[in-house]
């Protein structure tokens, strides 16, 4: 469950470093990168919540990424540049819909669960495409970052990584409490064996509800981070392989493991980053690295790195 | 809207539900049967509908280039389940969806190599072009007729290969229950990979005869893929009576939502406000339809499976 902490503290101090050694060498490019990394570490995160502990195979997450982003954008574009602000209404309005999705989905599993939370996401899909006085297709450009009130400049590069850095390692810790608490045991018991929770008293769907909601509600924080970073807003946001590429990081890293999603989501868009600035065509290389990933590394880089078996 | 335009839809309707029905049928197979999540059935489609354009410049035939076009579907669906997805069966749908969506990306990118990213559109032959009066007042292209002769000759004949031929009798004994069938001495892997075969080859009918109607053009198959998905939760995972039905309803709910909505919410709300708000419901209305389905029946229209 616990990858090795020294591993966790380098690691750590490596992405806190990263602003300074950028700086020094005249390197921002990596600044950026290492951002969109954490945003999309915040993303994969979230989701493992609900995947690697609850066992809820969602194929629909960019859904909140995309409320945090349209939230943030819409604010900012009539006027309402205050963060906190932004914040509650990214943060409530990716809980809200994640409690109408989970409250429908969750009924269902297995193939159903996949489908009907890819539809889902693919209906807000098309109406964040219809929506035209928000940029419809095209997109549109963030009015302003979002104002915390002078503390906090998100247009300052470094200060703004940091941020991400903060969201990054709260969220951390807050899913290693979520899951060693009393609700995280049901949770993971009722993917073990739901028949067995169930006879111990325990019904399962309250429990899965609250944790897909709290995914939700974090990945709606990941959204808002990421059209602060893109400084643009486009319904691609919430494009179905959006989905598919965050599944990738978790699986990719390690499922069901405290640091796999954020080792998944720096491994993948590194990869990502260094394939394509070598060739055009680097989803052909990317495509059957992800086949091979699925069939021989069943346990993700979290799982080569701690060496040991995991058990659930 | 008037009597015309209502039926002309209804045909476009027809047509653009058959074309689902010929990826759904493959698609609810290889779930029902082998239970078995395969995104990668859109590339299918993409790949028969390139096929076409390259074979058709190729020999200069139209019938020569579209026989060439299904056996080299045939043959890229026998080798992919050969190479990549032989070894996915016994995982769970979660693997099955991400190694899938790997090979999405691979042909995307395959075609995108070798024909560009550049649409290409494909010419209707000359014998198919034009209109024919089907009414008064009512002129329809041919094309279009003709896919949904071909789509539902091609219905018919499936349902006599599992209804009535050995084959079609394995296929429902797998879709029902795989161990004992293959306790009872089949091959199971070669009626997979048969039957994964000639679902990719339905594919890319589906493709070849999409082609001259949307661009084709990498990333095609994924758009039509997810409205399969819709289809075959509608119409239940592992039946073609399902995924006829379910192909014949969301084709008809798609296109109708798309041509009448926007008068019909302009009728009860401001014009202004249907004209933002039409073209959303009706992307969207598919989904709806399913989510309803689901809530209602969970096991879609006509389940397959019995327990």
């Amino acid at each position: 469950m616990r990858a090795r902490p020294a591993l966790l503290i380098v690691g750590l101090a490596a992405l806190a470093a990263t602003p300074l050694l950028a700086s020094l060498f005249d390197q921002p490019f990596y600044i950026d990168l290492l951002r969109r990394v954490m945003i999309f570490a915040i993303a994969a995160l979230s989701l493992n919540l609900i995947l690697g502990y609850g066992g809820m195979v969602s194929f629909g997450h960019a859904a909140y990424l995309g409320v945090g982003g349209y939230a943030v954008a819409i604010l900012a574009q009539q006027g309402i540049h205050n963060g906190f602000v932004q914040l509650a209404v990214a943060v409530g309005g990716s809980a809200s819909l994640a409690l109408v999705i989970g409250a429908v989905s969750i009924r269902t599993s297995g193939v159903y669960f996949i489908m009907i939370t890819l539809a889902f996401t693919q209906m807000l899909y098309f109406l964040g495409i219809s929506l035209d006085a928000y940029g419809g297709d095209d997109g549109m450009r963030l009015a302003a970052r979002s104002d915390f009130g002078g503390m906090i400049d998100l247009n300052d590069s470094t200060v703004f990584y940091y941020v991400v850095l903060a969201v990054m390692v709260a969220f951390l810790y807050a899913i290693h409490r979520i899951v060693n608490s009393r609700f995280g045991m049901v949770i993971r018991a009722a993917k073990s064996n739901e028949a067995r929770t169930r006879a111990i008293g325990f019904s399962p769907y309250p429990y899965r509800l609250a944790a897909f909601v709290i995914a939700g509600a974090m990945c709606g924080v990941a959204g808002m981070l990421f059209v602060n970073h893109t400084a643009y807003l486009t319904p691609d946001f919430m494009h179905w392989t959006r989905s598919g590429e965050i599944l990738f990081m978790v699986i990719l890293g390690g499922i069901g493991t405290t640091v796999g999603p954020v080792l998944g989501a720096f491994v993948l868009l590194v990869l990502e980053d260094l394939l394509s600035g070598w060739t055009e065509h680097w989803q052909i290389i990317l495509g059957p690295f992800l086949i091979v990933v699925v069939l021989f590394a069943r346990r993700g880089l979290a799982g080569l790195l701690s060496g040991r078996e995991p058990h659930d | 809207m008037n009597a015309i335009l209502f039926v002309e839809q209804t045909l476009n309707g027809l047509q653009f539900g058959v074309t689902l029905f010929l990826m759904a049928a493959g698609l609810t197979l290889v779930l029902g049967i082998m239970n078995m999540v395969n995104l990668a059935h859109g590339s299918m489609y993409m790949v028969g509908a390139y096929l076409a354009v390259a074979a058709t410049q190729w020999t200069g035939s139209y019938v020569l280039g579209i026989a060439l076009a299904l056996v080299g579907t045939l043959v890229v669906g026998v080798v992919t389940e050969l190479v990549a997805l032989r070894t996915l069966y016994e995982r769970d749908h979660l693997d099955q969806v991400l190694a899938t969506f790997g090979l999405i990306l691979f042909f995307n990118e395959l075609v995108a190599i070798v024909w560009g990213r550049v649409a290409l559109f494909s010419d209707v032959p000359q014998s198919l072009s034009g209109q024919v009066e089907l009414l008064a007042d009512l002129r329809y292209p041919v094309y279009r007729l003709t896919i949904i002769v071909v789509g539902l000759l091609v219905a018919l004949l499936l349902w006599y290969v599992v209804t009535r031929t050995r084959l079609g009798m394995l296929i429902r004994a797998g879709a029902s229950n795989r161990t004992m069938v293959a306790a009872l001495g089949v091959n199971i892997r070669l009626l997979y990979t048969i039957v994964f075969g000639f679902g990719a080859a339905l594919a890319g009918l589906a493709g070849i005869m999409a082609g001259p109607i949307y661009a084709v053009q990498p990333g095609m198959g994924e758009l039509i893929l997810i409205q399969v998905f819709v289809v075959i939760v509608i119409g239940g995972i592992g039946s073609i009576r399902g995924a006829l039905a379910g192909a014949l309803v969301v084709g008809m709910v798609d296109t109708m939502g798309r041509a009448f909505l926007k008068p019909l919410l302009g009728a009860v709300i401001s014009p202004t406000a249907a004209e933002a708000a039409g073209p959303a419901l009706a992307s969207m209305l598919i989904y709806l339809l399913m989510a309803v389905v689901l809530a209602l029946r969970p096991e879609g229209l006509f389940p397959a499976r019995s327990h």
